[in-house]
């Protein structure tokens, strides 16, 4: 039996690099998972449509955590568009198979980033009105 | 790094003496009870033994003893047993999914369950019951001591008011409670309890996992759920767990030491301890559950900012054991149904840690807890942004 928690997922759980808040984010996306009740909330910082940086601050078991911070690492350096097509098999490659009970914890790292992309065009939007 | 176990609401270790009573039943005395040679009637003997101590601890008739596979087998026995379509039953909503699920299968079936609720201190007023009980209701379940926060129930009044009501009443009113996690803290005399089934299992009071027991006042019909050889007086089919039994009733002997009363005002002492301490040391943090009507060796607390699983795994890496009573979980994504009904949010219920102390935790054990349980919680709020 694989253990409920894998090594790497605790490495990243206890060693995140990515948490915390980016002063002056391009976008900030706030979300929350109704059914288990985790929140995620991600920072962007976006220059010519690449993402320059990304924290974020999860309360959450440790998948979520471990999830948040692929997340962010997955990101930094991608276009806009590519971050967006960033999805569950990728998480897995760096993080290794996840209980199938956990799965929806990717489902709130796509949410945060979505709804931070959603709040920086907004930004970018009103600037340019 | 040696490991700290803190979670004996779960499961405790097996005594040591307890282990060695029930060796020769897995080789030497090989027999079925049901046998009638040496060897049959030496594990025949045995059972009866055990049966006699869980009788004399719980005050009743060894007949009245069924040995069962676990307290949850014991509780779908007492409720599947008693229950027909279109009955009437009452319970809490903090009962012990062994409880909670057996009745909810049985509303599918056209039974009618009452889920009566708690007070913000998880304990259950006995007026709920008044108002409930009606002419029809067949069974009464309430759970002694729950595993979450380890809430008392004033299972004696409840006893009062249906042995008031049955005398009025041509239709029985059995009462049962859940004991699981009251038999090595709690009077267990079932006949101070006025209760007619008594649900318990080996793996909280020192014995083996895989045996429990139900206490069934004479009298009290019940259908078996498991049928066979008539073992249990007809009411347990299947071959006897006899080495669990014998573990089982090796347990009951032991609960009946009088050490057992200093072993407990010990356990009460380090955990009143650890609950000042943590409420102490730690900002944004409460205790669940009744401060008085609450087992000595519970403690169930909610910190804000911090996630019960997140918790438990961190504390895990550094070889503390414990659970929370809310994992977001294989089995259920939901916050604790027992937190909640003490009108807990769902985040509130998510963050809570149960640490349940026993016989063998010790005052280095918890001073070493205290010591690394706020670097923890003080990690995860910097990681989910809680100021």
């Amino acid at each position: 039996m694989k253990p409920y928690y894998s090594k790497k997922v605790i490495k990243h759980f206890l060693h995140p690099k990515n948490f915390g808040k980016i002063q002056k984010a391009s976008g900030v996306g706030d979300t929350r998972n109704l059914r288990c009740g985790d929140t995620m909330k991600m920072y962007l910082k976006i220059e010519k449509n690449v993402i320059k940086d990304a924290k974020f601050e999860t309360l959450g078991c440790g998948h979520a955590v471990s999830i948040s911070d692929i997340m962010c690492e997955l990101i930094r350096g991608k276009t806009i568009d590519q971050a967006l097509k960033i999805d569950y098999k990728e998480i897995v490659k760096k993080l290794g198979q996840i209980p199938p009970a956990k799965v929806h914890c990717s489902y709130l790292a796509k949410t945060a980033l979505k709804a931070a992309v959603d709040n920086y065009r907004k930004n970018v939007r009103s600037v340019k009105k | 790094m040696p490991k700290i176990y803190l979670d004996y609401a779960a499961a405790t270790p097996v005594d040591p003496k307890i282990l060695r009573a029930m060796l020769p039943y897995f080789k030497k005395e090989c027999g079925n009870p049901s046998s009638i040679h040496y060897f049959g009637q030496r594990a025949l003997e045995a059972v009866d033994q055990a049966r006699a101590n869980a009788a004399k601890f719980l005050n009743c008739d060894p007949g009245e003893i069924i040995f069962t596979g676990s307290a949850t087998e014991a509780n779908n026995l007492a409720i599947f047993g008693l229950v027909k379509t279109g009955d009437h039953i009452i319970t809490t909503q903090i009962e012990h999914p062994a409880v909670l699920e057996p009745c909810r299968a049985l509303e599918r079936r056209g039974v009618k369950v009452t889920y009566l609720p708690v007070d913000s201190d998880g304990l259950l007023h006995v007026d709920e019951i008044e108002k409930a009980i009606k002419a029809d209701t067949v069974l009464v379940s309430v759970i002694y001591a729950n595993n979450e926060i380890g809430a008392i129930q004033p299972i004696v009044e409840i006893g009062e008011l249906i042995r008031d009501k049955n005398q009025k009443s041509k239709n029985k009113t059995y009462f049962h409670t859940d004991a699981v996690q009251a038999l090595n803290y709690l009077d267990c005399d079932v006949k101070k309890l006025g209760v007619d089934m008594f649900s318990l299992s080996g793996h909280k009071i020192y014995g083996p996992k895989g045996v429990g027991a139900l206490y069934l006042r004479k009298g009290t019909e019940l259908n078996p759920i498991i049928y066979g050889g008539n073992q249990e007086h007809g009411m347990r089919s299947g071959t006897e767990n006899v080495a669990g039994i014998v573990g089982l009733g090796k347990a009951f002997e032991e609960m009946q030491s009088p050490k057992l009363r200093i072993q407990n005002i010990k356990i009460r002492q380090l955990r009143d301890k650890l609950i000042k301490i943590i409420l102490k040391s730690i900002p944004d943090c409460r205790l669940n559950g009744s401060l008085t009507q609450r087992l000595p060796n519970n403690v169930n607390i909610s910190f804000r900012g911090v996630e019960g699983e997140a918790m438990v795994i961190a504390l895990d890496q550094k070889g503390i054991a414990l659970s929370t009573g809310s994992a977001c979980s294989v089995r259920n994504l939901q916050p604790s149904h027992v937190l909640l009904s003490l009108g807990l949010s769902a985040q509130e219920a998510h963050g809570s840690l149960r640490i349940s102390l026993g016989k063998y935790t010790t005052q280095q054990e918890i001073e070493k807890f205290l010591r690394v349980l706020p670097g923890v919680v003080e990690r995860l709020r910097k990681i989910s942004g809680y100021k």
